[in-house]
This record gives C-alpha cells, sequence and structure tokens, in this order.
C-alpha cells in the first residue's frame, strides 16, 4: 500500500473535490450540517434542561469541543464502512490494493474535520483559550485515538458490508450513540456516578470507550483551561487514553485481518 | 537466458483452475440467519471454470473463444489478479494490464484531464510516467479540445475513446483485452487495431476475448475455445474458428 502513495493521494482528492461538487454552498457544509446539530444540543441541553444539567461552565466550548471529535468518528466510520462498496465499478475490473479504499475515505473525513476543528480554536481562543504543550498533546492525542479507532471499525464493517448491507444500517445506529455514550452533552460525572451505582466494572467500561477518551482529551486540550471551576478532568485519563490507543492498534490488526479475509471474495461478491 | 537459441519465455501459466461462484441466495443477515435455522441451503455452488490449464509464452498473442457464459471473462479475471482461484494456480511474469473494461475508474465529476491522472495512477503509474505520457494519452483519444471539461458531458464515444487511450498507454508486458475492440467509430477502432498490433510487435504478450471473429484472425495466431468452463480446443486460430462453430 505504500507503494501506492500516489494513487491514494488521488484516491483522496478525489473524495475531497467530488464530495460537495454541484452544490452552490460547497464545503460550506461542513460549517453549517455540525452547526445546526450543535444549536439543537444547545438548546436542548444547555437552555431548557438548564447547561448540561451538572452545571458545566462554559458549556458552551464543551458541547463544542465533544461533537467536534465525535463528528471526526462518524464521518470516519460511516465513509470507511461504504468505501469499498461505493467503488464497486474499480473493485471488481481492476487489481489494486483495497485497503486503499478505507484508508482513503477516512483521510478525507479527516480533511473535513479540520474546517471544524479551526472554528473550534477560534471560538476557544476568543474564550481565553492560551493552549499549553499538554493540552496540545491531548488533542492530537484524542485525533490519533479517532482515527485508529474508525479506522479499525471502518475495515471490518467495510468488509462486511460487501456481502451483507446490513453493516451500512448497523453503522448508522451505532453513530447515533456515539454522542451519547461519550460524555458529548453531559458530564463524565454525572453518568460514572450512575453506572457505578450498578457496578464498578460499568462505569469502568464506559471509560475504557476509546471515544471517551477521545472526547476527554478533546475537554482537557480546548474546554479546561477556560475554567474555572476545579471539576476534575476524570481520574486516570492518561491510564485509559494509553488503554484505549493500544486497543485501538489491535483493533487495526484484526481489522487487517478480518479484512484480508473477506477480500478474496470482494471482487465476485460486491 | 544466456544460451544462444534460448527457448520461448513462459508468459503467464494456468494450470488446473478451478473457478467456483457461491450463487447466495441471502443478502442480509436476518435471511441467512432464519436459513441456518431451517437448515435450508443458503447457496448453490457452479463451476464457471473447470480444471483449465494452459501456457502462453512471451509474445503470443492468444484469442479466447466461447459463446456467452462460458468464462472468458472469469478467466481473464483470474490472470489479471481480480478474482482468485479455488483451486490450480495462475502464474504470471511481468506487469500484467487489463483492458477488461475500459473506464471502470472514470469518475463523471471530474474532468478529462483529472481521470487521465486517476485511472493512469490505479492501473499502476507513477506520477513521472503519467508526466511523460500525459499527451500523448491525449492526442491518442484526439479530445484535446475537451480535455478540461467534465467527463459527464463527453459523448459515450468520447468516453470510451479517452478510457482506451489512458489504458493502451501503461507501460506493461501482458496485456489482456476483453471485449472493448469494438469501442469508438470505424476511424477509431482502426487507430487501436493498429496500436495493439505495434504492441504485439514489440514483442508483448497478448489475450485477447472477442466475439468478432475478423478482429481474432487479424490480431492472434492462436486460439483456445472454451465451452462451460471447460477447455476444448487449444491450436492454431482458423482451427479455433472452426472448433467454435462446431461445438
Ligand atoms: N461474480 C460472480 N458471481 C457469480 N457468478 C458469476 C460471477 N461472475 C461470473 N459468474 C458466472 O460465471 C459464468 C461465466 O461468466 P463470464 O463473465 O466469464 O462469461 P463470458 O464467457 O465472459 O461471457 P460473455 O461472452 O457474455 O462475456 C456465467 O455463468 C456467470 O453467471
Ligand atoms: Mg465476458
Amino acid at each position: 500500500m505504500f507503494r501506492r502513495r500516489y494513487l491514494l493521494r488521488l484516491l483522496v482528492r478525489k473524495g475531497v473535490s467530488t464530495r460537495y461538487r454541484n452544490s452552490a454552498l460547497g464545503w460550506g457544509w461542513s460549517y453549517v450540517k455540525p452547526l445546526t446539530q450543535y444549536a439543537i444540543y444547545f438548546f436542548i441541553m444547555g437552555t431548557i434542561l438548564g447547561r448540561g444539567r451538572g452545571g458545566i461552565e462554559n458549556f458552551a466550548l464543551y458541547l463544542l469541543a465533544g461533537i467536534v471529535v465525535v463528528n471526526l468518528f462518524n464521518e470516519a466510520f460511516t465513509n470507511a464502512t461504504k468505501s469499498i462498496v461505493d467503488n464497486k465499478a474499480l473493485v471488481k475490473k481492476i487489481y489494486l490494493p483495497r485497503e486503499l479504499f478505507p484508508v482513503a475515505a477516512v483521510i478525507v473525513a479527516f480533511i473535513h474535520f479540520l474546517p471544524q476543528a479551526a472554528v473550534l480554536t477560534i471560538v476557544a481562543a476568543l474564550m481565553g483559550w492560551v493552549p499549553t504543550a499538554l493540552e496540545l498533546a491531548a488533542i492530537l492525542l484524542g485525533t490519533l485515538i479517532v482515527v485508529l479507532f474508525a479506522t479499525g471499525l471502518g475495515m471490518i464493517f467495510g468488509a462486511v458490508n460487501v456481502s451483507f448491507r446490513d453493516a451500512e444500517n448497523f453503522v448508522e445506529i451505532i453513530r447515533m450513540l456515539a454522542t451519547w455514550f461519550s460524555p458529548v452533552l453531559y458530564s463524565y460525572v454525572l453518568i460514572v456516578d450512575k453506572l457505578d451505582q450498578v457496578g464498578h466494572w460499568l462505569g469502568t467500561l464506559y471509560m475504557l470507550n476509546p471515544l471517551t477518551s477521545a472526547v476527554e482529551l478533546f475537554h482537557y486540550g480546548f474546554w479546561y483551561g477556560t475554567t474555572t471551576d476545579s471539576r476534575p478532568t476524570p481520574p486516570h485519563l492518561l491510564v485509559f487514553s494509553l488503554v484505549g490507543l493500544a486497543a485501538c492498534f489491535v483493533l487495526i490488526i484484526v481489522g487487517q485481518v478480518v479484512f484480508r479475509r473477506f477480500e478474496r471474495r470482494f471482487a465476485q461478491d460486491v | 537466458m544466456t544460451t544462444v537459441t534460448a527457448p520461448p519465455k513462459l508468459s503467464i501459466l494456468v494450470e488446473n483452475v478451478r473457478k467456483t461462484f457461491l450463487l447466495r441466495h441471502t443478502h442480509s443477515f436476518k435471511e441467512a440467519f432464519i436459513s441456518k435455522i431451517k437448515k435450508k441451503q443458503t447457496s448453490t455452488s457452479f463451476d464457471a471454470l473447470k480444471d483449465v490449464s494452459f501456457e502462453i509464452n512471451e509474445g503470443e498473442s492468444v484469442a479466447i473463444l466461447g459463446y456467452n457464459g462460458s468464462g472468458k471473462s472469469t478467466l481473464l479475471k483470474l490472470i489479471s489478479g481480480v478474482l482468485e482461484p479455488d483451486a490450480g494456480r495462475i502464474r504470471t511474469r511481468g506487469r500484467v494490464g487489463a483492458l477488461i473494461e475500459v473506464g471502470a475508474g472514470f469518475h463523471p465529476e471530474l474532468s478529462g484531464r483529472e481521470n487521465v491522472y486517476l485511472n493512469a495512477a490505479i492501473l499502476g503509474m507513477s506520477k513521472k510516467e503519467i508526466d511523460e505520457r500525459f499527451d500523448d494519452i491525449v492526442a491518442f483519444s484526439e479530445i484535446e479540445d475537451f480535455i478540461d471539461s467534465e467527463v459527464k458531458h463527453y459523448s459515450s464515444g468520447m468516453f470510451l475513446r479517452l478510457a482506451f487511450s489512458v489504458a493502451i498507454h501503461v507501460r506493461l508486458d501482458i496485456l489482456l483485452v476483453d471485449e472493448i475492440l469494438s469501442v469508438g467509430d470505424a476511424p477509431f477502432r482502426e487507430k487501436c487495431r493498429k496500436k495493439i498490433r505495434e504492441l504485439i510487435g514489440e514483442g508483448k504478450t497478448m489475450v485477447v476475448v472477442s466475439h468478432d471473429v475478423g478482429t481474432v484472425r487479424e490480431l492472434c495466431d492462436r486460439g483456445i475455445v472454451i465451452k462451460k468452463g471447460v477447455k476444448i480446443f487449444d491450436g492454431p486460430v482458423e482451427e479455433a474458428i472452426e472448433a467454435l462453430k462446431n461445438q
């Protein structure tokens, strides 16, 4: 795959430039869609339910940081899952390393994430965000976790999707849940306390979700510094993040194996 | 390699190849699951190729003949590596280029120029190679004036011209051609044939699938006839054409 870097670059460029062809707003949609989503969540969680229940200071920024990471995950995961079927014509007729498709899809999602990250940076800066090196490292680590997580899952679901289009619908559900099963709309304290009442392992499980780590890393990176609140970042965030990162690497390997396994049949089944 | 009377080098080896397609009757988890419970068959298998063997030497030009559904395209896909055989083995020497269906990688929303780059890269060319050959590719297709407009505005003939032109300019050692010599208008077809004859002259290995007896006669000197997945004849092209008619 590394030998086909030039092809990868062209595939990414194609993905980027054809995405919003023939739409007047073009890449503006990259802002409009998340902003709409953001406005709704902000209105409901912040205004109606009262500042995210947990009384989160600077809730606007808290919410934005979380939504931007989860969006990256959703985009990358969905694109990668559909990538093989979307490139049916090629897969069927020409021999080329098929991993290129999910990988290109994830890169396109990443490029798509950049303008949103820019908005987030500007908003944070307006709120007095002056990043420290540690905070920047947290942001990078969070991004890395999300990208790897989406790539690994995307390869598995993308491969399965060739034979069973159910995978696409399943991914839709995961997308919906992703926002709720990570501390985007509320503070992790709320849920972990509740879960711990049921069983300590449940709270741990929640924290082990790599997305939870990534969201909290983004909160730490963008939001934490702008608050005077003494609300701590989750205990052992670093440990959970590193475990999450390791899990993502394992997932990528599993993804590769599954992908290889199914790849032999792509051309005839797709 | 250094002997004076070098034996012809093997270019394509196909040995006892079988290709089985599973025709699945289920396309969702639910269907698959229910069939499992009811112990119904979820698929039937079908041999598209059965125990096919042959060798093709470097510089040979071979036609694969057979009626619809006999397994010709499947065979070319196996040689190009798109499909993998279920039994037997296939070896090729050098870069294999498959003109199985030209234009597979074309994207209608991109311009002709962007498509040339994308497709040449898909077919295995590096940026440098494409830069070098870009003008030749466009000149061959004769659509210079439209190269920067979107491919969706092309006529179907223009589209095929450009696609074919890209494919034919990829540097390769083995060329697999499936039913594409009938693209474009008469002058362009003639040009394509000429180009292919040129490649044969350069000693490239060629495998051609075509229902057009004239094309086959003109381009190939050997023919392999396949009937329902079984090789029934392998020999000089005239005899192969006879064998096809009398099968
Ligand atoms: N992906 C696939 N899944 C299931 N069956 C397939 C698949 N591809 C081909 N077949 C079957 O294999 C058989 C041979 O098909 P193939 O395309 O090789 O025929 P062909 O000789 O090229 O025919 P034609 O002259 O029409 O091009 C056909 O019966 C076809 O239905
Ligand atoms: Mg065919």
